[in-house]
């Protein structure tokens, strides 16, 4: 066995292996946790008490020690079986959602969410390792011999394995952490979920979006918000017909019918002709709807009532953002949306972390105002700037030049992480890197988005960045299990 | 191992998602931080806090260096609404020594938009006003506790005399209205402006340029450093002290004299207009006006029917009487109409178509300077009917508009634009006004001659008397009075060193100040003849109906160098020569021999008796009145003549004077006899 061999040829074996990894990603991994540190030091110090940046009182001392800890973390997590990992999935996944069910009843109240574990001084949040023990469930799951999602039944299972750690940590009141287990999403789409549910999560996202924030003016007699979703639709279903439906024919006369009508409607309202919003789309829409249905059946009949389908429940969405919003949301959740979307204007309350966040990272230019010089945070105007709001020290210090630098460091890591996925030679092994994708790009959409102000305020954290061992630790974990699986791969041509 | 080519494809449609997003953010990013400017700004104002630094108000000296008006500094809790957080009002309350309800009422006052008419969320609000040093010291300590929360130091004002309320004024925290008039945007909310005197017409020069110093602030409003260690910081420039033409000694031996008296006094420095003296009575003392009382202590003066606040001396418009004959002569003699032999009739008065205007005895006819210094009526009334009728103007409109401008440019009529708020312009006559009140063509010389002997619709400042006696003394020309001699490193303005020249050849000075001199020497002020000062001086009694007759004296000396000229105006005190000369006397010896305890010692003794006899005229009034032997106090009272012995110059008669039509506007009495 590959085991007994191992320990026989140890010295060989580990020097093989070290360098089959992947240092590149070490390298991207070891850069952003010291510029962490760093912006965690730029953070934290007051102008009035220069600390050292290695005192263990201090929160950049301590990211210090956790980072130490994480480097030999990371490091035993190479040295440990590939096998281990796949062998024990289940009774690790097992274990982490007995310990977060255990947490939900031991854990202190710690601003309103009950998701620590104290042992002592020290305490850790173990939501963010169950992302890893979901990740190698899941892996394992698709990995198993003859496991294909085809039908309903089979999305049971993995849809199960995501909504079981996310239902535990609800009950912790960590909604921005259970909300990461979605973007799992990414995962089902690339093992063969039909790419129209992705599609169409998308849609649903950017409708709500558009409808909310451009309620308040009108055009056409119409919200605008109504008006550019209802265009959005009209293209849409002109682009499902050419790239979905590879129907010229059809796509090209709808296209051809809009566009006459569009230019109908321009003129006659450039003649002083009133022209209802609704009465232009509600008649143009359902002429096409019609003509496509008589079209389909010399076409794909399915793809083209697909379309058709489609574009009715675009609309019937539409409609009811607005009532879901306004009856279905509790106020704080209004609230938060509103801000995030700029229709409400709380800098004092709500909305007061996002905007001094923006004043931070907008007051940074085009280079910054230099290492611990940022008066937004030395002056501690960002609340949480050392957790959740780490970006905007980078921004407000090293300017547009760093964020860009960090947003470009992410956007290579996570491309990294993908392109190791698919040089995999297993299932397990590209299921674990899909999902390690997908955990950062959720995280990197939802933190720097929330930052910047684009996206409504979920508390979680910036991998590598933001202070704290769990988060760390768990991202850590996560990334050197792929790096430990994907290792193995010039083992193959060995074998 | 299965490989669905197909599936592997999606790894675009996930990159390609988190490539757009980034994308997104970049963009984002773009207009954060580099295409718009205003998240630097608001930073900039997060961070800064720019704190006033006010400077030091400028002092008051008088003319011999004596400092008059001095600063000490108070302190005030402030504080700014926005900042202020929760806070622990009990230790609050105990360090302020307030009870709760005390400190709540404060607080409701001060958040009050309808009490604190400056109210604003974001600036610093007063909250307790005038801290004694132990507070002070203590709230010094525990302030950083209090977040929002500040003592601002300003300066209150002292005074080193009791005197000169009405020169020096004071100064009160701005309003709403003096910030919105304000084109220099100097002021804030709490910060103080000359309210009275010099204090606001000098204002720009006293309060000095405010500096700033900048601080840097952190979230909770704690104030961290300063920024660039105060390197952008910019210091105040204290205010000018000021140098008044004011001898503040002969200031307070004017207001000792005219102590329980109503009226005023002005003495001038003739070459330069310099005003000496300027003492309006009944008064106040300055600091008064200062501190915490201010409010309650104005509101008194205000309503205090004797008007304290009221300043006789440039506010007040009296008919200037007898002390007019001069100007009346000069034009008469730059017309033509007199020269040096005219001589007019006057037995017991002027009688002209069945008008009479009393006079007294002397001898007739007479001319120029036996009138002045008799003061006869006679003369100054047949020369004005002569001037007015006269061929020569082509009719009375021209005759009087000619009159009128020689007034004018003898700086009456018009504020003479002294250095003080509030003068007031006293009041000549036109053609236009008597053909309003009276009607056109049914009025002529005699409808209006009392007015060449200063009674009639003529009135006038003391000011303005004791600018015409600095113009003679001058021998033709005034320079504007002013109470600031100058204002330090700056100097003075050009419109108090230019001199304006009447429309009179200035020979003819040389006759009236002759006939002034007259006067002092045998004439109507035969009290104001002092040893070796060469006094030159006019009495007048100005009929009034408010009651006995104000006493004036206007005078100069010594008579070919002068140094002072001088206007005394006693209300209701009766002969000129029983008070106002005595009084100007004084006046006139305690500048040209300066101080001793002789004179200071003759004018104590001279004032209380003044007050002894006044309070027996009011008793025998009393008396009267309760007696029914008189229903109303008479213009003129037996009682009175017991002043001023040496001129006790008899009424002859008291006729009635028909020409000029009573209104209740006009002062003048329809009593025609009129001495001086």
């Amino acid at each position: 066995m590959a085991y007994s061999r191992d320990n026989n040829n140890n010295n060989n074996e580990s020097n093989r292996l070290l360098a089959a990894v992947d240092w590149f990603t070490v390298l991207i991994y070891i850069v952003l946790v010291i510029a962490g540190a760093f912006s965690i030091y730029a953070a934290t110090t007051s102008s009035t008490s220069q600390t050292s940046m290695f005192d263990l009182d201090t929160f950049a001392g301590k990211q210090i020690m956790w980072i130490g800890l994480s480097f030999a973390i990371g490091f035993s997590l190479l040295l440990i079986d590939r096998r281990l990992y796949e062998a024990y999935a289940y009774p690790i996944y097992a274990i982490m959602i007995i310990v977060l069910i255990v947490t939900i009843f031991v854990s202190p109240n710690i601003k309103g969410s009950h998701s620590w574990l104290k042992f002592g001084a020290f305490s850790i949040q173990p939501a963010e390792f169950a992302k890893t023990a979901t990740a190698l469930a899941l892996a394992k799951l698709f990995s198993t011999y003859g496991f294909q999602l085809k039908g309903w039944r089979t999305y049971i299972v993995p849809v199960g394995i995501i909504l079981l750690p996310v239902l535990c940590i609800l009950l912790e009141r960590e909604t921005g952490s259970a909300l990461v287990y979605f973007s799992l999403i990414f995962v089902l789409y690339r093992e063969g979920m039909n790419g129209f549910v992705l599609f169409a999560t998308l849609c649903a996202v950017t409708y709500f979006v558009l409808v909310l924030k451009f309620a308040g003016t009108l055009i056409m007699g119409i919200p605008l918000g109504n008006f550019i979703v209802l265009t959005c639709i009209m293209v849409f279903i002109v682009l499902m017909l050419l790239v979905y439906c590879r129907s010229l024919i059809l796509g090209r006369n709808v296209t051809i019918g809009y566009i006459v009508c569009a230019l109908l409607a321009w003129g006659l309202s450039a003649m002083g002709v009133h022209i209802n919003g609704y009465a232009f789309f509600f008649t143009v829409i359902p002429l096409s709807i019609i003509y496509l249905l008589i079209g389909m059946f010399r076409d794909d009949l399915n793809k083209v009532l697909t379309t058709v389908i489609f574009a009715v429940v675009s609309i019937i969405f539409m409609f009811s953002v607005n009532i879901v919003f306004n009856h279905v949301l509790a106020p704080h959740q209004q609230n938060r949306i509103n801000i995030a979307l700029g229709i409400e204007e709380d800098l004092k309350g709500k909305g007061y972390n996002v905007n001094q966040s923006k004043i931070a990272i907008g007051s940074g230019g085009v280079t910054g105002k230099g290492f611990l010089q940022g008066t937004q945070t030395k002056l501690n105007y960002v609340p949480e700037q050392h957790t959740d709001f780490i970006f905007c020290t980078i921004g407000e210090e090293q300017g547009f030049v760093g964020t860009t630098a960090v947003l470009l460091l992410f956007l290579t890591l996570i491309l990294r992480v993908i392109a190791i996925a698919e040089r995999q030679h297993t299932t397990f092994g590209r299921v674990y890197a899909y999902c390690v994708a997908s955990i950062l790009i959720f995280h990197l959409t939802i933190n720097i988005g929330m930052v910047i102000g684009l996206v409504p305020v979920i508390g979680i954290p910036l991998p590598f960045f933001s202070y704290g061992g769990s988060s760390l630790w768990g991202f850590t974990i996560l990334l050197f299990i792929l790096l430990r699986i994907d290792a193995v791969r010039t083992e193959y041509g060995t074998w | 191992m299965r490989k669905d080519y197909n599936l592997e494809k999606r790894k675009f449609v996930i990159g390609g998602f988190i490539v757009v997003v980034v994308v997104i953010y970049l963009w984002k990013l773009f207009d954060l931080q580099i295409a718009d400017d205003k998240y630097r700004e608001i930073a900039v104002s997060n961070a800064r806090s720019t704190k006033v630094t006010h400077p030091s108000r400028g002092q008051i000296y008088d003319r011999n260096g004596k400092l008059v008006v001095y600063n000490e500094p108070a302190y005030d809790l402030v504080l700014v609404p926005k900042d202020v957080h929760e806070f622990d009002t009990t230790t609050m309350c105990k360090i302020l020594q307030l009870k709760r309800e005390d400190f709540d009422l404060l607080w409701k006052n001060m958040s009050d938009p309808k009490k604190n008419k400056n109210y604003s969320a974001t600036t610093a609000q007063p909250l307790v006003q005038n801290l004694d040093s132990i507070t002070y010291g203590r709230l010094q300590e525990i302030l950083y506790r209090f977040p929002g929360f500040d003592i601002s130091q300003r300066i209150i004002r002292r005074y080193n005399y009791v005197a000169a309320a009405n020169i020096l004024g004071d100064i009160r925290e701005v309003n709403a209205e003096d910030i919105e008039r304000d084109s220099d945007n100097y002021y804030m909310p709490g910060d103080f402006t000359g309210d009275l005197g010099i204090e606001k017409s000098y204002e720009k020069y006293l309060r000095g340029v405010k500096g700033k110093e900048i601080l840097i602030r952190d979230a909770t409003g704690k104030i961290m450093g300063r920024y660039n260690d105060g390197k952008d910081d910019v210091a105040p420039i204290a205010g000018k002290d000021l140098q008044m033409s004011i001898d503040i000694d002969l200031q307070l031996f004017g207001e000792k004299l005219m102590r329980g008296k109503r009226g005023a006094i002005v003495a001038i420095e003739p070459k330069t207009g310099e005003v000496l003296a300027l003492v309006t009575s009944p008064t106040y003392d300055p600091s008064l006006l200062v501190g915490k009382d201010r409010g309650k202590n104005y509101s008194r003066l205000v309503s205090d029917p004797s008007k304290p606040l009221f300043d006789r001396a440039i506010m007040a418009a009296y008919p200037p009487g007898s002390t007019f004959k001069p100007t009346q002569g000069l034009i008469f003699k730059q017309e033509g109409i007199i020269d040096n032999n005219t001589s007019y009739p006057c037995t017991g008065g002027y009688v002209n178509k069945g008008l009479k205007i009393g006079c007294h005895g002397h001898g007739s006819p007479i001319s120029l300077q036996p009138a002045i210094a008799t003061s006869c009526n006679g003369y100054f009334c047949w020369g004005l009917y002569y001037m007015l009728n006269n061929k020569k103007y082509g009719g009375l409109e021209k005759s009087f508009t000619v009159w009128k401008d020689y007034m004018v440019s003898m700086g009456y009529g018009y504020k003479l634009n002294i250095d003080l708020p509030g003068e007031s312009r006293g009041f000549i006559p036109n053609y236009q006004f008597y053909n309003k009140m009276i009607g056109k063509d049914k009025w002529g010389a005699n409808s209006i001659i009392s007015i060449a002997i200063g009674q009639g619709e003529i009135m006038s400042t003391p000011l303005q008397i004791a600018n015409l006696s600095a113009t003679i003394a001058n021998r033709g020309y005034y320079i504007t009075p002013h109470v600031v001699k100058q204002i330090r490193d700056v100097g003075i303005s050009k419109t108090f060193t230019e001199q304006h020249h009447t429309k009179i050849n200035p020979a003819y000075y040389n006759d009236i100040a002759g006939g002034m001199r007259m006067a002092v020497v045998g004439g109507t002020c035969k009290g104001a003849n002092l040893p070796g000062l060469d006094v030159c001086g006019k009495t007048g009694t100005v009929q009034n109906p408010h009651g006995r007759d104000h006493s004036v004296f206007m005078g100069f000396a010594p008579k070919d160098d002068p140094k002072i000229a001088i206007c005394v105006y006693v209300e209701n005190a009766g002969f000129g020569a029983q008070v106002a000369v005595p009084l100007g006397a004084m006046v006139l010896e305690r500048y040209l021999r300066g101080a001793s305890e002789e004179i200071e010692s003759r004018a104590t003794k001279w004032s209380d008796s003044w007050l002894e006899d006044a309070a027996t005229v009011v008793e025998q009034d009393q008396e009267e009145l309760n007696t029914g032997k008189r229903d109303t106090i008479p213009s003129k009272s037996t009682a009175s003549a017991k002043h001023g012995g040496d001129d006790n110059l008899p009424a002859t008669q008291w006729p009635q004077e028909k020409a000029i039509l009573s209104s209740p506007t006009r002062f003048m009495s329809r009593d025609g006899i009129f001495k001086g």
